[in-house]
């Protein structure tokens, strides 16, 4: 039962970061790598801050706008540098991890002592996931409230045909930074609730974690095929819980801790790859009857 | 409504394979003419509509809309005076937004209340009504996906988000050529009832001579960068059009 609460509980917190990335990789199909360095930048600054004496639930709202920074930098390179979308990711990624050790001025704070928003509330296994939960639950309802409006449809739609946008007078350039910070947000707030859930922060801590969100996203597009806006972001918090369990069975299983990273791609490919595989498939199947 | 003065356009200036597509162009346009483009292949014809729109800059030259100088306005900023379709009906519209948040975008030209609702039962009504006049049907289908509508409903849709909000110039660029004979007869009579109804001044490439001549009230042709012709009113009634379409022939 513990060992149950305790895996939802990771699940909700990834989860913050899944629906992060479902921002830029889905909604505005961007291919943004910034997110790894954005995690691990919340949780340096959430460290920092918390060392520092600042309430840990300001703390974890700081690291969100440090996250926007970040991806106001990539969106910077990419709209007005003209820098490939991936390789502005990288640029920031990469810069963030220098930076994030200027912060912390080490490679890595522990935060055992200190007050985290977990201690807040008790530090029980039930109120630690009902903190994952709440936080999970209010952000998923105000990305679905803000990409109803003119602003966030304007962004699905600055993804979903850029020329037409452009066409139709919207400053396409403004709308993929926005929704660039939205995203590293996200990823921020998410990296602040890890530091602050496993008791350290590290400069570390964010790599792989972009192939985790996204083998989330695909495993809750596997499960939940509602094409209502809602339904999506419901979908990439189950898929995140989820990916937690299969994790939980295959360590137990027996896998090597260290096999994880490459256990997670393979998944992620697989997913990623379904539609196309289901073509080849039918496309066979139609040439065997003929 | 729509002036454009001495306008130059070079592609790849300076290199081997450099091209002069207009030297020193100049054409006006009354506003509530509907004016039918037509022109060989490569003739200037989409880069003209460019330069209006903003999407390319004139080397040199004026362009003026409504006696604004427009010429250095970015496209962003002019598509609000402007509607566009193009050839390609994929170009137009957002395939996995709904049909009323792909019209709630042509919406956004009228105000910048960001953080409003994009639909709401005032512009849904709205929406529906405009729809309705369509005779598509799609006033029903509100909340279907554009991706799953056929390359003439797509262009439907497309031309009714360049006419919502009634714009200076309509600019039209072979915006049936990809559609079948079925789904082109009904787009051209749609752009006919638009236009008409709301009086747009309204520029539209054609290949279809008999198109040209037939809609709106004047025809220009381009030719080697310059306005080989210029037909008004009756005139365009009694000339023969394959005369025309020899000549476009050897361009
Ligand atoms: N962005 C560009 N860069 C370089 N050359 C261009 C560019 N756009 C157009 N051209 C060239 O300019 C010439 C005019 O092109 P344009 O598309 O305006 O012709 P058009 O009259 O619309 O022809 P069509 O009837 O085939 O659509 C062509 O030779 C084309 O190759
Ligand atoms: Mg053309």
């Amino acid at each position: 039962m513990n060992i149950l609460i305790s895996t939802c509980s990771q699940g909700l917190i990834y989860a913050i970061l899944a629906l992060g990335l479902f921002i830029t990789f889905r909604i505005l199909n961007f291919a943004d790598m910034t997110a790894e360095g954005s995690l691990t930048l919340g949780g340096s600054v959430c460290a920092v801050l918390i060392i520092g004496g600042m309430n840990p639930i300001l703390s974890i709202l700081a690291a969100g706008l440090a996250g926007s920074l970040a991806g106001m930098v990539t969106g910077f390179f990419h709209t007005k540098l003209k820098i490939q979308a991936i390789l502005s990711g990288i640029l920031t990624m990469i810069a963030l991890y220098s930076i994030n050790i200027r912060i912390m001025g080490k490679a890595n704070l522990s935060l055992l002592s200190k007050k985290t928003i977990f201690k807040l509330v008790g530090d029980t296994q039930i109120s630690n996931f009902l903190v994952g939960l709440g936080i999970c639950a209010v952000l998923l309802l105000i990305m679905d409230l803000f990409f109803k409006t003119r602003l966030g449809v304007s962004i699905r739609a600055t993804g979903d045909n850029e020329q037409m946008m452009r066409a139709q007078g919207v400053n396409t350039d403004s709308k993929k930074i926005l929704a660039l910070m939205i995203s590293n947000f996200m990823c921020a707030v998410s990296g602040a609730l890890i530091a602050q859930s496993q008791g350290y922060s590290d400069v570390n801590m964010g790599t792989g974690t972009i192939v985790i969100a996204l083998a989330s996203v695909v495993i809750g597009e596997a499960l939940i095929r509602k094409s209502s806006f809602i339904y999506q972001l419901i979908a990439v918090v189950v898929g995140s819980i989820c990916y937690r369990f299969i994790i939980f069975l295959v360590l137990n299983l027996g896998m090597s801790p260290s096999d994880l990273k490459l256990f997670t791609a393979v998944v992620a490919a697989i997913l990623l790859s379904l539609p196309t595989i289901k073509k080849i498939v039918t496309r066979s199947v139609k040439n065997a009857k003929n | 409504m729509l002036r454009i003065e001495n306008l130059c356009k070079t592609f790849h200036k300076n290199q081997l394979d450099e091209k002069h597509i207009f030297q020193n162009l100049n054409l006006t346009i009354d506003k509530g003419d509907f004016v039918t483009i037509i022109g060989g292949n490569g003739a200037g014809k989409s880069t003209l509509m460019n330069m209006i729109a903003g999407s390319i800059f004139p080397d040199s030259g004026k362009i003026f809309i409504d006696d604004k100088n427009v010429t250095s306005m970015p496209e962003y900023k002019r598509a609000k005076l402007i509607g566009r379709v193009f050839q390609d009906p994929l170009k137009g519209t957002a395939p996995n937004l709904t049909i009323e948040e792909n019209l709630s975008i042509a919406m956004l030209k009228n105000s910048s209340k960001n953080l409003a609702l994009a639909i709401n039962k005032q512009n849904s009504e709205f929406f529906k009504t405009k729809l309705a006049e369509l005779n598509l049907g799609l006033e029903n289908r509100l909340k279907a996906k554009v991706g799953l509508l056929s390359g003439g409903q797509r262009q439907a849709v497309t031309l009714l988000m360049a006419t919502l909000i009634k714009p200076k110039i309509l600019l039209l660029d072979e915006h049936t050529a990809a559609l079948d004979p079925k789904s082109r007869d009904k787009i051209l009579s749609l752009t006919k009832k638009i236009t008409d109804d709301e009086d747009i001044t309204t520029l539209m490439i054609t290949h279809n001579l008999e198109d040209a001549f037939s809609f709106g009230n004047r025809t220009i042709m381009l030719k080697h960068g310059k306005i080989s012709l210029d037909l008004k009113g009756e005139s365009r009634q009694t000339i023969d059009p394959s005369v025309l379409f020899d000549d476009e022939l050897t361009l």
